[in-house]
């Protein structure tokens, strides 16, 4: 009976529905394209699929971004392919609140089969307490060798088992400056420590101030600053030192971790040398922080350093490549090379089923970040993706600069435990750059919290 | 008797002027962002809503070029009769005949404007924001084989019929319900009164965010989740006990020698609740009405929960979430996104509104 | 977590008191008012807006901008047109604890329509003849506010305050969305939303649970005191 009731209620919503749609004039687009063909490992569940073996199957994805943003319709735009040729429904359900509602669904029993998470860190607590399934038991090392540069799989790899497949990434390592401007007041693209800071001295004897700088991000407060800090890291000290550092064995109040905070916040704290000055650094909201280079009257600022996921908050009509440009942050020391720091999504199996493996395997080719690659805002972690497959020039020129870079690393911050690296650390670098904890403060107190 | 008649009146006036502040202060905040969801984006970015009244604003008449002028901005220059630093003029320079020298730009590409004070109005508004935040946004995808194809963002009719469809029920079953309890609270003898009273008042302190993982596991272990259903009894355990506390204290707050005279005359304790307390308490009942309304309307976590996995399920507040977390503080969608979300709490409102009103209550307890 | 607690009490204190003594002063001037329904319609507004609402509303109310550039926030405006420095309020870790402040406005904000509504009706409940026989006696109108409305309305004021002292000690949204609990504005449940959910910290919350049951007990005697006065019918 009452499940009668419920369909009645269904079908007259179903209906409402029907005929809010039928208001406006369709704009399907005509189904011109073939089923792209992406390539498949041999002998596995996609390949059974293919073959329309879970036709009607349904799978659920779960993560960081809402279904209807534009990283939504982008992760929409890439599995198309996938649930066209395979008959299978991508169901994703993820939200802004993804950090606590994973939690919830996982431990009440009603984990989604596959979570796309956006900090490895995160994963790991779900790792710990057993929830995700190891590759290694649907995909063979042969094929994730040919997919994958090693890099990618060890920053998947927890405690020596490979648990998930990196699927996209953003390049951090980058200074983006108001070009039209820039080229008009004839500065030059630095390319070394030094060089970047007599360009620095030079925009302010021109009477403007360098940087915009914002880190202000609601309860995600002082990411950026972590960013400038693993910069800072990779520019002057080692790289085990950095990766001991992730890895909580080198502490916060080490000489060479404060040596890096120190780094940048030597040309943080110089008013002359940030919008706003220091006071203004940790309330400015981060996307809203580059808004002054493309002042109406002038750039108020002329260089701003952040992912190519910035582009989205520019302002509304700026081009690529006319308005704006980038370059490579430069290095500080050149025995440490030419270092460029990353931060991306990687796919993790909560459920074993054939048709959630066949989503997984899919995730394994750069075909399944077409979303990001046709419409911007993301590289794929793939080796095997080509040049041809960027619509956008922007992330064709990031992907070249990551090819040109010496040795990579992955945001240190998204790999540290989530107490540390969505928390603490955030928390305390925050205080540090408004002036209410010194640096060694701050420091001891992110170390207090390290999980033993 | 004319003196007291006068201070009655300057009693009066002092009254509405109170009021009339409070009102204000407490409308300013919305005025302004319902006044930006109509300007455009440059224009909410760089100048105060209040600029649509009538104000002086400096406006360009002519520019000057300095390196034509042969000005070295390091030194303190003279044009046009004025004089001073770089910093000095780029903070502008009133000359004595009204007009104003700011030199815009740095140093290297900068020109020097000569400004004359106007009076303005900003009156310049439009649907864009509205229509972008309703409409969904597009996106573009090139293709590699050079392409463009534009992915239309869809409309907000389906979140907005979803959303009408979780709040209604969950706004009047625990009405119902708590109406039933508070009355028994109230006016009934029963075994366990107390102790379960303790326990309301106790539940109204429990973080629901603290019941969402056992309520998540027997909703899978029922197979509700992901249905209407699921939300609506949700919603409804979340709000008893609030409901229940305050329809008690409204309902045992009643005249007490009204309902024994009932009693007397030998009516039930359903025909008393029927015919005699409920109608009373309609102003009690409206306002917790719209209380549970706004909340459930506006709920983004719990609807997450018991209601994700269904995509198709898309509620305003998953649409508003979109909105704000894609853009950041992109303040003509933010605006224009919060006024399309209050819209309808603002309709539910304003039409049990009259239930409030003087005499409903004080005229049917003297009858 | 010690902040944590001393930021509730704060919010307790400062929240449940105002929202009542607003609500409570504009019901009364709204009842002798001209245009009582206009007023009491607009002071309620606030109560139709969601959290996220409130918080685009006030973030743009606080919107900062360094100085000397042209704010667009309309305290940072006044605040400059007076000369002084603008700042990024609820962040202003300077004046901390009492940044806290700047998000309780909007609680107060927020509420005191909905304490008004209650509080108006109650007030409407008190029979006309009661007051007039005060004002005969001589009593003036701040006596017969004080003798005799608030006696009567006493159990409205009391449920009231309750449900507003235990909103505010479960408060979240507001703050969790402002500034996320930065800048030394944590409140208990933020702290357990990021404990027993970001961290997966679940002891964590049923300790949060207990904390604020022993909290509310005072709040839960008084009630009962009321609640024993009440004689029910058989």
């Amino acid at each position: 009976m009452k499940k009668v009731l419920w369909q009645v209620l269904a079908l007259m919503l179903v209906a409402s529905i029907l005929l809010a749609a039928c208001g406006t004039p369709a704009t399907e687009e005509v189904a011109t394209s073939t089923p792209a063909a992406f390539p498949y490992p041999a002998g596995g569940a996609l390949e059974e699929a293919l073959k329309g073996a879970y036709n009607g199957k349904t799978v659920t994805v779960d993560g960081a971004f809402e279904g209807n943003d534009p990283d939504g319709v982008k992760f929409a735009e890439s599995v198309k392919a996938f649930e066209e040729a395979t008959g299978i429904t991508v169901n994703y359900i993820g939200n802004k609140e993804f950090e606590a509602t994973i939690s919830v669904r996982v431990d009440a029993g009603d984990a989604p089969d596959i979570v796309d998470f956006p900090q490895p860190g995160k994963a790991a607590q779900f790792v710990a307490s057993g929830n995700i399934v190891p590759v290694s038991e649907y995909l063979s090392d042969e094929w994730l060798t040919q997919q994958y540069n090693q890099s990618w799989r060890d920053m998947v790899t927890f405690d020596g088992a490979e648990m998930g497949i990196f699927h996209r990434f953003n390049g951090k390592s980058l200074v983006w400056y108001p070009k039209k401007a820039w080229d008009e007041a004839g500065y030059p693209i630095p390319e070394t420590w030094e060089e970047l800071i007599a360009l620095n001295d030079q925009i302010v004897a021109d009477g403007d101030t360098p940087w915009c700088i914002g880190i202000e991000s609601g309860a995600a407060t002082g990411w950026a600053a972590t960013d400038w800090t693993e910069e800072m890291m990779l520019r002057t000290t080692s790289l085990e030192n950095y990766d001991a550092w992730v890895a909580g064995d080198l502490a916060f109040d080490s000489p060479e971790v404060k040596k890096a905070v120190e780094s940048w916040s030597a040309m943080w704290f110089n008013d002359a040398y940030v919008f706003g000055g220091r006071s203004s650094i940790v309330t400015t909201f981060f996307g809203d922080s580059p808004t002054p280079m493309f002042d109406a009257d002038g750039p108020k600022c002329w260089m701003h350093k952040q992912g190519n996921f910035i582009t989205g908050f520019f302002p509304e009509g700026t081009v690529a490549g006319e308005d704006y440009g980038f370059f490579y942050f430069p290095p500080v020391d050149p025995a440490f090379g030419k270092p460029f720091l990353v931060a991306g999504d990687s796919m993790y199996m909560f459920n074993d089923r054939p048709e959630v493996r066949a989503l997984m395997e899919y995730f394994t080719v750069p075909e399944s970040a077409s979303g990001w690659l046709q419409g911007g805002g993301a590289l794929a972690a793939h080796q095997t993706v080509t040049p041809d497959m960027y619509g956008v020039e922007l992330e064709k020129g990031i992907a070249e600069l990551v090819a040109q870079a010496t040795s990579f690393r992955f945001d240190g911050s998204d790999l540290m435990p989530g107490e540390v690296g969505a928390g603490s650390f955030w928390e305390h670098i925050s205080s540090y750059v408004a002036g209410s904890e010194d640096l060694d403060t701050a420091m001891q107190a992110i170390d207090a919290t390290w999980p033993k | 008797m004319s003196g007291q008649k006068r201070q009655k009146q300057f009693g009066k006036f002092l009254v509405n002027l109170t009021l009339l502040i409070l009102v204000l202060l407490w409308t300013v905040p919305t005025v302004g962002i319902f006044v930006s969801s109509f300007r455009n984006r440059d224009k909410i970015d760089t100048s105060g809503w209040w600029m649509i009244f009538p104000h002086r604003e400096w406006q360009p008449v002519r520019e000057l070029d300095p390196k034509a002028l042969g000005l070295d901005p390091n030194s303190v220059m003279t044009i046009e009769g004025v004089s001073g630093t770089f910093e000095e003029f780029r903070a502008g320079i009133e000359t004595p005949d009204g007009k104003r020298l700011t030199w815009i730009g740095n140093k290297r590409i900068g020109k020097l404007e000569v400004q004359a004070q106007v009076w303005a109005v900003d009156w310049d508004f439009s649907l864009d924001n509205y229509r972008q935040v309703l409409g969904g946004q597009d996106f573009e995808f090139k293709r590699p084989d050079g392409s463009v194809e534009v992915v239309p963002g869809d409309n907000m009719v389906n979140a907005f019929l979803n959303s009408l469809a979780v709040a209604i029920p969950s706004t009047v079953i625990p009405i119902l319900i708590a109406a039933f309890g508070a009355y028994a609270f109230a006016w009934m003898k029963f075994p366990g009164r107390r102790a379960m009273f303790i326990l309301v008042v106790a539940l109204l302190v429990v973080p629901l965010q603290i019941a969402l993982v056992p309520i998540l596991r027997d909703y899978k272990a029922l197979n509700l989740n992901g249905t209407y259903l699921a939300i609506w009894l949700a919603h409804t355990g979340f709000g008893l006990a609030l409901a229940t506390y305050l329809l008690y204290n409204y309902i045992s707050g009643l005249p007490r020698d009204i309902l024994e005279s009932a009693f007397i005359d030998g009516a039930s304790h359903f025909t008393v609740f029927t015919t005699l307390v409920l109608p009373l308490s309609v102003p009690a009942l409206a306002s917790f009405a719209i209380f549970q309304f706004l909340w459930v309307w506006n709920d983004y976590l719990v609807a997450l929960i018991f209601l994700g996995g269904n995509p198709e399920f898309e509620l305003v507040t998953q649409r508003m979430a979109a909105i704000v977390g894609s853009r950041g503080q992109d303040w003509h969608l933010l605006t224009a996104g919060a006024f399309v979300s209050m819209l309808l709490p603002l309709i539910v409102f304003f039409s049990l509104q009259r239930f409030f009103v003087r005499g409903l209550l004080a005229g049917s307890v003297k009858g | 977590m010690l902040e944590a607690f001393r930021n509730n009490v704060m919010w307790i204190i400062f929240g449940s008191t105002f929202s009542v003594l607003f609500g409570l002063l504009i019901a009364v001037l709204a009842d002798r008012s001209s245009f009582e329904k206009l007023a009491k319609s607009l002071i309620f507004l606030p109560m139709a807006i969601s959290f996220v609402g409130a918080s685009i509303i006030w973030n743009f109310i606080y919107e900062y901008r360094p100085e000397g550039q042209t704010q667009i926030g309309l305290l940072n405006s006044i605040v400059a047109s007076f000369g002084g420095v603008p700042q990024a309020w609820p962040q202003w870790v300077a004046v901390a604890p009492w940044n806290n402040l700047f998000l309780i406005v909007i609680v107060v904000w927020l509420q005191a329509g909905f304490a008004m509504v209650l509080f108006s009706a109650a007030l409407k409940g008190i029979p006309e003849e009661l007051m007039e026989a005060g004002r005969m006696d001589g009593a003036n109108e701040f006596q017969v506010f004080f003798g005799i409305m608030l006696p009567y309305i006493r159990g409205t004021v009391i449920s009231v305050w309750t449900t507003i002292v235990i909103f505010t000690l479960k408060i979240f949204d507001v703050v969790w969305v402002m500034t996320g609990g930065q800048f030394g504005t944590h409140v208990i449940a933020t702290q357990f939303y990021r404990q027993s959910f970001t961290n997966r910290n679940s002891g964590f919350g049923s300790a949060i649970a207990i904390v604020l049951l022993v909290a509310v007990i005072p709040v839960m005697i008084y009630n009962l005191k009321q609640f024993r006065e009440q004689e029910a019918f058989s």
